[in-house]
């Protein structure tokens, strides 16, 4: 048995080790799963000299995780974390400015300001409704237009949402009423609105894939999953509320370790490139890259589907937002 | 004297120098060993707690501003609330299919045991992913009968709970069931006691101590626990899930330390009680005892017959769902079968359940190692500081498992710490499973070498033959039982553990049971179901080796007596 175990802890040891001959880059994301897959590919095929170690959690535990580790930072790279989020790593002072090669084609919205951008946007996606067609005709609920329609009685029970804390589409969502409708008229809706919720999830795309299956009527969620549901044969309907969808980012960084990582900067240059633009394209409202086609079922323009969104009044104010949100319905 | 005579006085006392600091040597290795990684992380724990999150010093600030927060003292009351419940009806059920299986003549009882058994084998989440699948607003049961339970809520973390805690109540209720005294029950017998008196004034009072401790186990189990409240929650919180909020959702690390340490208060008491409680329990059954046969009369045994069937087609029916809806398109609208949920393509195939097989099947050996080796170094020399290790040894049962990896984050994530190498690796995840399942197979090695008669010692030891060939030639055969059920202990809980590891997997670390959590998370019930069979799948192939190990073990070393040990608590 001594033996047995000693083979063992030998082989763990050999697991642990760096693999050696490949650069070997630790990123930390948090694109949907079934998104990644298809970049894998990719990457492997592109760029073979790396050795990609991946974490994929919602925005929210990515960013915990994140920041827990700042005093010994484990990720080379921020791959795909809503720009919200990774403007308050730049601030924390987590992040190593790079410009990665082709940053000029990339929009100006797109990216921080400073002239060495600390992050880089590669694409936008917004706030759509799933609606669940079989539940609703049983239980005989009208198709919601607006988020107004939503805090309407009938609903109550019925609605789900992420939660702001812990995923990106929550958190847009929250932000977008908020600046549109101005505080404290915001909070007002949002406390009719958590009349009606059944529960706040964790994840993003969670609450569409719950209509998906009908254990929801109503999800509130992202454009690309509401589709998705759609197409895999879910009885789903998506909406696009009247007032405008929210919206954010998702962007690409460095980070700040104290050594220079070439393979880090190579995978941070591929992730602009045209290739990584075509399948990103493939998934979201718009990318950051102008030029590329639109996913079927989705406005051309999306600029007139959605409200605008301040993104640094987004991140300035998240820590009180988020406080509040939590006060006000967390029980 | 005569020993004395044989070998010069000088030599003997060398030796026994040498191996008395060989001894504290080890006792020293150990004593580390529970410092570094049980010690010190709880002790970084209360010190943040201490703290705001820019690391000023703030006393109880927290704790005031934690039960002054009526939202988070709500998680309090519901933790309490949940927990209470789900322990009387655990128990009460779990009371009625131990006595079936224990003192009736019941067909099939091998059967119904491990059948009630498999529970166990599933991360907790999972038996609350079924009853989704089964009882939410669109399970198949809701949309056949037309009636909604209702099950996002207090209602249905309790229907998960019972569900997932009932082996655990079932094994320490079969245990104390079986050690009964004929003589009590022939006594009432002679003396004309009814049935029911009998039951009253024999049974019940022979058992309470199975009972309380059961009852605590499940307490704990169910007071820790966040993958049932995580899935079937809804707008319900807990104490458990509260941690996870403050930590993942508002990046509040000091908030986070101070849920764990409230949360710590409840699971200490219950340990303790529990130990009181477990200490009495060995004095019941005197050494004149006779066991008791089992038996009822024709309409006890049909009834209890009859219940057991029930709830072992109960436990059945969800493990069907489970199975069933990993199999299927899309659950509940397209029944067409399906493998492609078990290709796991989005979590990078099948690594994560290789991982866990790996973490498991070395916490299993090397946790054995410890805790036996452990238990044997402070079970014999009886000093004051072999005390304290013993002390230290019971603590990590009342320590729930978000505490423990938030307290590793803290601990071996450093700046500048030589622990840091740690961090990110295997070897962290086999760690936190050796110390929060630590406990149990401390105790179970400690139980079965206080059984060993102390005179093989003291022959050898006159004999001139060291401690450790003493140990590792008689010593360790004859506890080999209790060995090989610590081992299974500890691959199966570390298979299906989910509170530490969620906070230390990392790039290349991914663990099935983690990823059951993440898929649910993002929706993709399905695949969470599938990596479910599959964990499950390897558990109960572990529990097939286990016996046939047991079998072979028990024939070749344990001719000389008939019990054997084996873990049964996994809080």
């Amino acid at each position: 048995m001594v033996r047995w175990a000693l083979t063992l802890l030998v082989l763990l040891l050999a697991a642990a080790a760096p693999a050696g001959a490949k650069d070997t880059v630790v990123i930390y994301t948090a694109l949907e799963p079934e998104q990644i897959t298809d970049y894998m590919k990719a990457v492997n095929k592109t760029l073979p000299n790396l050795d990609v170690k991946m974490l994929r959690l919602s925005t929210g535990d990515i960013s915990a995780r994140f920041m827990a580790e700042k005093d010994n930072p484990q990720a080379d790279v921020i791959w795909g974390v809503g720009a919200t989020n990774v403007m308050v790593f730049k601030n924390a002072g987590l992040l190593e400015p790079y410009a990665p090669k082709g940053l000029a084609r990339v929009q100006p919205l797109f990216r921080d300001k400073d002239a060495t951008p600390s992050w880089v946007g590669i694409d936008i996606y917004m706030s759509a409704f799933c609606f669940n067609t079989d539940v609703a005709k049983k239980k005989n609920l009208p198709k919601p237009e607006s988020w107004a329609d939503l805090t309407k009685p009938v609903y109550k029970g019925e609605i789900v949402m992420p939660n702001p804390a812990s995923s990106g589409t929550g958190y847009l969502s929250v932000a977008s009423i908020l600046q549109r409708m101005k505080e404290p008229e915001g909070w007002k809706y949002l406390d009719a609105l958590d009349k009606n919720m059944a529960e706040y999830t964790k994840s993003g795309s969670k609450p569409c894939k719950d209509t998906a299956s009908g254990e929801r009527a109503i999800g509130i969620s992202f454009e690309y999953v509401a589709m998705k549901m759609k197409k895999d044969g879910a009885p789903v309907e998506m909406i696009l509320p009247k007032e405008g969808s929210g919206y954010e980012m998702e962007a690409n960084a460095l980070t700040k370790k104290g050594k220079s990582n070439a393979a880090a900067k190579e995978f941070l240059d591929w992730a602009i490139t045209d290739e990584a633009m075509s399948l990103y394209s493939k998934y979201f409202a718009a990318v950051s890259v102008a030029g590329f086609p639109v996913p079927e079922g989705l406005p051309k323009d999306i600029s007139k589907v959605v409200y605008p969104n301040d993104f640094d009044w987004s991140a300035k104010n998240r820590d009180r937002i988020l406080a509040e949100w939590a006060k006000r319905y967390q029980k | 004297m005569s020993v004395a005579v044989a070998v010069p006085e000088r030599v003997v006392r060398r030796r026994v120098d040498a191996e008395r600091g060989l001894r504290g040597a080890l006792l020293g290795l150990f004593a580390l060993f529970l410092w570094v990684f049980l010690a010190w992380p709880m002790a970084q724990i209360v010190w943040r707690s201490l703290h705001d999150n820019r690391g000023a010093f703030i006393g109880l600030g927290n704790y005031v501003r934690y039960v002054s927060t009526p939202a988070i003292g709500v998680s309090i009351t519901n933790s309490l609330g949940v927990a209470s419940v789900a322990m009387a009806v655990t128990v009460a059920l779990a009371f009625v299919y131990a006595y079936a299986l224990t003192r009736a003549r019941i067909a099939g009882r091998g059967l119904f045991r491990l059948v009630a058994m498999l529970p166990i084998f599933a991360p907790s989440l999972v038996s609350a992913i079924a009853f989704v699948y089964a009882f939410g607003n669109n399970g198949i049961v809701t949309r056949q009968t037309g009636f909604n339970v209702g099950i996002y809520g207090a209602k249905g973390i309790v229907l998960a709970e019972v569900f997932y805690c009932f082996p655990h109540a079932m094994l320490i209720l079969m245990a104390a069931l079986a050690a009964a005294d004929a003589r009590l029950y022939d006594a009432a017998a002679a003396l004309g006691a009814s049935r029911v008196k009998t039951f009253m004034t024999v049974t019940l009072p022979g058992v309470k101590y199975g009972l309380m401790s059961a009852c605590f186990v499940v307490f704990t189990l169910v007071i820790t626990d966040f993958g049932v409240p995580k899935v079937v929650g809804g707008k319900f919180s807990v104490m458990a899930t509260e941690i996870y909020n403050q930590v993942i959702g508002q990046q509040n690390f000091t908030m986070g330390a101070t849920v764990s340490v409230v949360l710590l208060i409840p699971a200490a008491l219950a340990c303790v009680i529990d130990r009181i409680v477990q200490r009495r329990q060995y004095a019941l059954v005197s050494s004149s005892a006779r066991p008791l046969a089992p038996g009822q009369g024709r309409l006890t045994n049909a009834l209890l017959f009859g219940y057991c069937a029930l709830v072992a087609a109960a436990i059945l029916g969800i493990y069907a769902v489970i199975v069933g809806a990993s199999l299927v398109t899309r659950w509940p609208y397209n029944f067409a079968p399906t493998l492609k949920h078990y290709r796991f393509d989005t979590i990078g195939g099948y690594t994560p359940l290789l991982n866990s097989v790996g973490v498991a099947a070395l916490t299993a050996v090397v946790g054995t190692v410890i805790t036996f080796a452990g238990a044997y170094l402070v079970e014999k020399s009886r000093t004051a500081a072999a005390g304290v290790l013993y002390m230290l040894a019971l603590l990590p049962v009342a320590v729930p498992g978000m505490v423990l990896g938030l307290a590793y984050i803290f601990v071996f994530n450093a700046a500048g710490s030589v622990l840091n190498r740690l961090y990110g690796t295997l070897a962290i995840l086999v760690i936190s499973n050796l110390i929060h399942y630590f406990t149990v197979p401390f105790l179970t090695a400690t139980t079965s070498l206080k059984q060993m008669d102390a005179e093989f010692e003291n022959v050898s030891a006159s004999l001139g033959v060291p401690f450790y060939r003493t140990f590792w030639r008689v010593t360790v055969p004859i506890a080999l039982p209790s060995i090989v059920g610590i081992s299974m202990y500890f691959f199966l809980n570390a298979m299906v553990t989910l509170s530490a590891v969620v906070f230390l997997v990392a790039p290349g670390t991914e663990l099935a049971a983690v990823a059951v959590l993440l898929l649910d998370d993002a929706g993709e019930s399905a695949q969470a179901t599938a990596m479910s069979v599959l964990i499950i799948g390897i558990g109960l192939l572990a529990r097939l080796v286990y016996w046939a190990l047991l079998r072979g073990v028990t024939r070749r070393t344990q001719a000389w007596t008939t019990a054997t040990q084996e873990p049964t608590s996994t809080a």
